[in-house]
């Protein structure tokens, strides 16, 4: 079993908050495979397109065969443990103020043995599970963990490193009057959050779930507008120094494309909450959470944003509200990229139509606010940067990623060629 | 003061040095222009009023080293605000119907304060009536033609939540009633009709028929409305001067606006 963490002790005013430092960030292209797969959390390596040969590490031509045709696929994580040794100091900032740190060999059931970070309940040469995760400079790296669950194994301090979990951590809800927000806030109070801060705009105006929201424990509601400059400064300079994952689910949805609305005013509110509420929030809130990755156990770990999955490919009967996202989706890229000296991850959730009020006419299947939550909260312990949360989403992204054109021909049928 | 001075060079000169020595003092009518100030809120899948919003260019830094200035956005009808004839479907073919065609002789002109805030403080759907208004005119005259009409409810008071004092069956707040601005416009003449409230019409307008009788009659007879005023209780009933100016918006339907009002001064 792992150590519990306990809930952090108050800051040392008098300390300097630690620097990010980061493990080698050095990859071939080949390898980067592992670090896209690292990104859903899918432990992948290259399968020969020609003679089945496993490839490890990832490589440019076949290790058998030499044929280039190296595809990626989803590879059994099951081995065993050989060898294990636990660093006790290194030449790398990184891991030098990180030590003891375990490392080690499994030889995969499926042939290769790998080199991987071992968690501190993985047996000794007893069965393991390989996963495939990124690491505080955004690579994939490999861990070996206990085949089962063990108590408090997300606690590993090593584990800790490549996940965003909320034990303990403070959140930042940004649109309280979202049909998503409650389940969110619950699905955080369970994972244990010690502060939920749930921004709200518009407080001059009612909304259902007000009083469900302020039953939720540990929740603060403050005052927040993504569409109001002033509003997201202010926020930030109240609570961005304690804001340790944010969660951006402030949309602005409408249905209609170009010609059947006719005018510019709604496509400007999406841009205003979906892509420049996001630019406003970063401006604001990113600086402070750049700098404390490093912040001990309540440090900066995340950053989610709720996309629509047409971002990658727009949906005509939501089609400028799928442009807005494709704005937003291409902003999270930059993001991410500034994100990253300072160890913060950004998780995009990508999701079909949502059960609520603007895609009510629309067949299911539907993402539920409670489904919604749960691929956050999931994500964020499993230190994911994608997450597609429901069918149509993952479907999606399939077809997209077999070819692009054709999806765009399918998604010109009204009913998104079935999506 | 030479109160019968008809020389216009005499007028001005008199009217100068009593807002000098404070004889005739100036009532600020308007809300700050806030980003949190309340809009009116339309069922959603109509077009909504654009809140008021700045974003800072420069503040004396690389951005601009030695100026500051904001882009701020917002409707034609948020906060403070004056509405042209245009604004409704029953003033669409009014001649001079948009701010930038109306004279500006028209945006200065005296005003009548009929108290409400009384029947506003017990019934938050209070209504002007005839009655009221008749009662109104006989303590204190008939309401002349081209005269400027205020109800005064002290709903500028109000504050977050309880100002557009929204419900599941919408808003709550006072208004006039059909009866009430018909006579106002078509047997007094009136050239506008101001309110506290987030519009010229009741909160629960849309029931009345026609739904907003005040936008209809008003704007239909090429009358005008001001809307989220501020500080009515600082106005007398009669004797005071309105100043609403537009901005010269072309083919504006409104326009927030610095509202004031020339009073006599309290010494």
């Amino acid at each position: 079993m792992t150590d519990a963490i306990l809930p952090p002790p108050k800051k040392d005013p008098q300390k300097r908050t630690r620097t990010q430092t980061l493990p080698s960030g050095l990859r071939s292209r080949a390898a980067l495979g592992l670090t896209a797969a690292a990104a859903e959390g899918r432990f992948m390596l290259q399968v020969c397109g020609e003679c089945g040969a496993l490839q490890y590490p990832p490589r440019d031509a076949c290790s058998t065969c030499l044929s280039t045709d190296l595809p990626w696929r989803d590879i059994d994580p099951a081995g065993e443990l050989i060898a294990e040794t636990t660093v006790r100091t290194s030449t790398n900032t990184y891991f030098r103020e990180r030590t003891p740190w375990r490392v080690g060999t499994v030889r995969l059931d499926a042939g290769p043995s790998v080199m991987c970070h071992v968690h501190g309940d993985a047996p000794r040469g007893g069965r393991v599970r390989i996963i495939n995760r990124l690491d505080k400079s955004g690579q994939g790296v490999l861990y070996a963990l206990p085949p089962e669950g063990t108590p408090n194994m997300e606690d590993d301090p090593q584990l800790r490193e490549i996940t965003a979990d909320p034990k303990f951590r403070r959140v930042l809800i940004t649109d309280a009057r979202s049909e998503s927000t409650p389940a969110l806030a619950e699905a955080f109070a369970k994972a244990g959050a010690s502060i939920i801060f749930i921004g709200e705009p518009e407080g001059w105006r009612p909304y259902p779930h007000r009083t469900a929201l302020e039953a939720i424990p540990n929740v603060q509601i403050v005052p927040l507008d993504v569409t109001d400059t002033a509003s997201v400064a202010e926020l930030a300079g109240e609570i961005g120094g304690k804001t340790d994952i944010l969660v951006n689910n402030a949309r602005f949805v409408r249905p209609g494309g170009i010609m059947d609305r006719g005018d510019t005013v709604f496509a400007r509110d999406e841009m205003e909450v979906n892509y420049l509420g996001l630019m406003r929030l970063a401006q604001s809130f990113g600086p402070a959470m750049r700098g404390r990755g490093a912040d001990g156990d309540n440090s900066a770990a995340a950053w989610v944003n709720i996309l629509s999955v047409y971002a990658y490919s727009n949906m005509p009967a939501f089609g400028a509200f799928s442009a807005s996202n494709a704005a937003a989706y291409s902003l999270s890229q930059c993001l991410r990229a500034e994100m990253r000296p300072g160890g913060v991850r950004v998780m995009n959730v990508y999701t079909g139509p949502t059960d609520d009020a603007w895609h009510q006419p629309l067949p299911p299947p539907k993402v539920a606010p409670a489904a919604l939550a749960r691929a956050i909260v999931s994500g964020l312990k499993d230190g994911l940067e994608d997450v597609f949360v429901g069918d149509v989403a993952k479907d999606l992204i399939e077809r997209w990623r077999a070819g692009a054109k054709v999806l765009e021909r399918e998604m010109s049928e009204t009913d998104g060629g079935g999506a | 003061m030479n109160v019968h001075a008809t020389d216009p060079s005499a007028l001005l000169g008199n009217l100068a040095e009593a807002l000098a020595t404070g004889a005739i003092e100036v009532v600020d009518l308007t809300h700050t222009l806030d980003q949190d100030f309340p809009v009116i809120v339309l069922p959603p899948e109509f077009g909504q009023c654009a809140r008021f919003r700045m974003e800072e260019v420069s503040a004396y830094d690389h951005r601009g080293p030695a100026w500051k200035w904001h882009n701020f956005t917002c409707s034609e009808h948020t906060g403070t605000h004056f509405d042209a004839p245009s604004h409704w479907i029953s003033g669409r073919d009014v001649p001079n119907g948009s701010v930038d065609e109306i004279a500006a002789e028209r945006f200065i002109g005296p005003v009548c304060v009929i108290d409400c805030s009384d029947g506003a403080a017990a019934d938050e759907d209070f209504e002007l009536t005839p009655e009221i208004i008749e009662a109104w005119e006989a303590e204190h005259g008939r309401i002349p033609a081209e005269s400027w009409v205020l109800m005064r409810t002290d709903w500028s008071k109000r504050r977050g939540a309880a100002y557009l004092n929204m419900r599941e069956d919408g808003a709550h707040s006072p208004g006039p009633t059909p009866a009430a601005i018909r006579l106002l416009v078509e047997k007094r003449g009136i050239r506008g009709f101001g309110t506290e409230t987030v519009g010229t019409d009741a909160g629960q307008g849309s029931h009345y028929t026609p739904p907003y009788p005040a936008h209809f009659y008003l704007h239909g007879a090429g009358r005008y409305g001001l809307q989220c005023l501020n500080n009515l209780d600082r106005l007398p009933p009669t004797g005071a001067m309105l100043i609403a100016t537009p901005l010269k918006i072309k083919n504006g339907t409104g326009s927030p606006l610095r509202v004031v009002a020339l009073v006599p001064g309290r010494n």
